[in-house]
């Protein structure tokens, strides 16, 4: 029996020491990561690395045009994905009565979640700017980042609106409030903290993209005002970090860039968090 | 006795499973009728029905009629916001709006239309009066509906039901998640609407059918067993299964 108990007793401490392992190396690779970027990363951002275009005159690097894209592409992508996704969202939840083509509906926006990027970027360009003839910029970029995230958008908002109680719907029918009534006023101001969070994972997403960008928007670096950028070839900061990194073999830039992206991403994580709790809180 | 609510050989399936057999009952005006029985015996499903309610489940199928005031309501010309804008409904578990306590009760009015400030707060004070809380909460109207106890807040509930001046009130179990003297304060409540309002109410408690129903019907198995004067069917019941029932020997 002492014997058996022992060797329990060292599989306990092997097994636990194992797991501890697991966790110590997880750790040390982010920390390491993380480090690793913004020590290499830091030293390259400037004032002038922020607020000018590459200058092959002045031999000087600059993101500038890449901080507006980014920004472009977000606004274009959101405006139209947020309807879009909300509204299938809502449709899908509170209206469709057809179960059948409900369910197939959301596991084909679930498969689409699931779709690697790149797929999204040729589907894209063969699509929106070769057929459509839109060519590189943030217009054929947008709609293509949009596809690819508005499953995100509808599942997120799915799973708020399921979060809702069933009695706050039964209450306001009860009332005699039409269906649209009850969404706009009970059902809505309920699940917009998961909406909102959803949203700000899916800017997120957009920041970090770079695969399904590189064939649709393009990889553009001078500055352009919305309306040229549209049709213009435009990167992107995640674009910009592979084409220093490959094109010009400028490795301190790309770190530079990889250095804001982390922040970039850092700050949209704890806005997230931030704003599904406060949203939460008013309630 | 008019009866202003009627149903007439209702039947109602979920799916395969018939729940509703054949009931034909009368709801007269300014009574309180109770809808008695054991958990499953169709009571509750009888009176969403009343209120259409049932639509919301997927593979419900109806047959006969209900009548209010005359009019069968699942004629197609008849439409369901009205409907319900007339038979209002208070729910087994009190489910006030995560709202202002004014709110809450303006939201009836307001989806009707109303609008003017005025005209609200009046619709407010008196369905809040109406509903018995006027005075535990005039100082507090913009407080969240949330931040007050059970018993409150289904009385906030009824207050909400009554903004719409209804002119009959559904109430499922109305007092069964709620405590001794919140339910007693409803009792007298419903005793009270009585005078302006057609009431039906589902209630497992026996007593509770006995101090504040005119008039009771007891189901079972979907079947409407035996309706009529309360004091009749608590003190000679025609049908043994009544009797069974309400001396406590099932349900």
């Amino acid at each position: 029996m002492e014997h058996l108990s022992l060797r329990r007793r060292l599989y306990d401490r092997g097994l636990r020491g194992l797991l501890y392992l697991c966790g110590l190396i997880t750790c040390a690779l982010l920390v390491f990561l993380i480090a690793y970027v913004f020590y290499r990363g830091l030293g390259g951002i400037t004032w002038e690395f922020l607020s000018t275009q590459k200058s092959y005159i002045n031999q000087t690097d600059g993101i500038l045009p890449n901080i507006l894209n980014t920004l472009y592409i977000i606004l274009f992508s959101m405006v139209i994905v947020l309807p879009l996704g909300v509204g299938a969202a809502i449709y899908l939840t509170e209206y469709a009565a057809n179960r059948r083509l409900a369910a197939v509906l959301e596991f084909a926006t679930e498969t689409l979640t699931g779709i690697p990027s790149i797929i999204f970027g040729l589907v894209g360009m063969l699509f929106f700017n070769q057929l459509l003839g839109f060519g590189y910029g943030i217009l054929a970029g947008g709609l293509t980042l949009v596809v690819m995230i508005l499953p995100t958008i509808v599942r997120t908002t799915q799973e708020s609106l399921k979060t809702v109680p069933q009695a706050y719907r039964e209450g306001a029918l009860g009332l005699g409030a039409g269906k649209w009534r009850m969404v706009r006023t009970v059902v809505l101001p309920n699940a917009v903290d998961g909406i909102v969070t959803g949203c700000i994972l899916a800017v997120g997403r957009i920041v970090g993209e770079s695969a399904a960008l590189l064939f649709t928007a393009g990889m553009g670096s001078v500055v352009n005002s919305l309306w040229e950028a549209m049709t213009t070839s435009s990167g992107t900061l995640s674009v910009a970090l592979y084409v220093y990194a490959n094109e010009h073999a400028d490795v301190a830039a790309a770190l530079a860039i990889a250095a804001i992206l982390m922040v970039i991403t850092l700050v949209i994580n704890v806005a997230a968090t931030l704003a599904g709790k406060a949203l939460k809180k008013k309630q | 006795m008019d009866a202003i609510l009627k149903t007439e050989h209702l039947n109602l399936w979920y799916g395969d499973n018939h729940a509703l057999k054949d009931v034909s009952l009368e709801m007269p005006g300014h009574q309180v009728t109770a809808l008695i029985g054991p958990s499953g015996c169709g009571k509750s499903t009888f009176l969403k029905t009343l209120d259409r309610m049932n639509d919301l489940i997927p593979g419900v199928r109806i047959e006969g009629q209900v009548l209010y005031r005359g009019r069968n309501i699942f004629d197609p010309q008849v439409d369901v916001t009205w409907l319900r804008r007339h038979v209002g409904m208070v729910f087994q578990k009190p489910n006030p709006f995560p709202m202002s306590i004014y709110d809450n009760i303006a939201y009836g009015p307001r989806t009707h239309g109303v609008r003017g400030k005025k005209e609200l707060d009046q619709i407010v004070e008196k369905s809040l009066r109406g509903a018995a809380i006027w005075d535990e909460v005039k100082d507090r109207l913009k407080k969240s509906a949330l931040s007050l106890s059970g018993g409150q807040q289904q009385r906030i509930c009824i207050a909400r039901a009554l903004a719409v001046e209804p002119d009959v009130l559904l109430m499922d179990e109305a007092t069964s998640a709620l405590d001794p003297i919140s339910t007693s304060k409803i009792e007298d409540l419903i005793a009270d609407l009585k005078k302006s309002y057609t009431i039906v109410i589902v209630t497992h408690n026996m007593q509770q059918a006995t101090r504040v129903s005119d008039r009771c019907a007891f189901f079972l198995h979907g079947e409407l067993v035996e309706a009529g004067e309360t004091e009749q069917i608590f003190s000679v019941p025609r049908d043994k299964r009544t009797e069974d029932y309400i001396t406590g020997r099932f349900g």
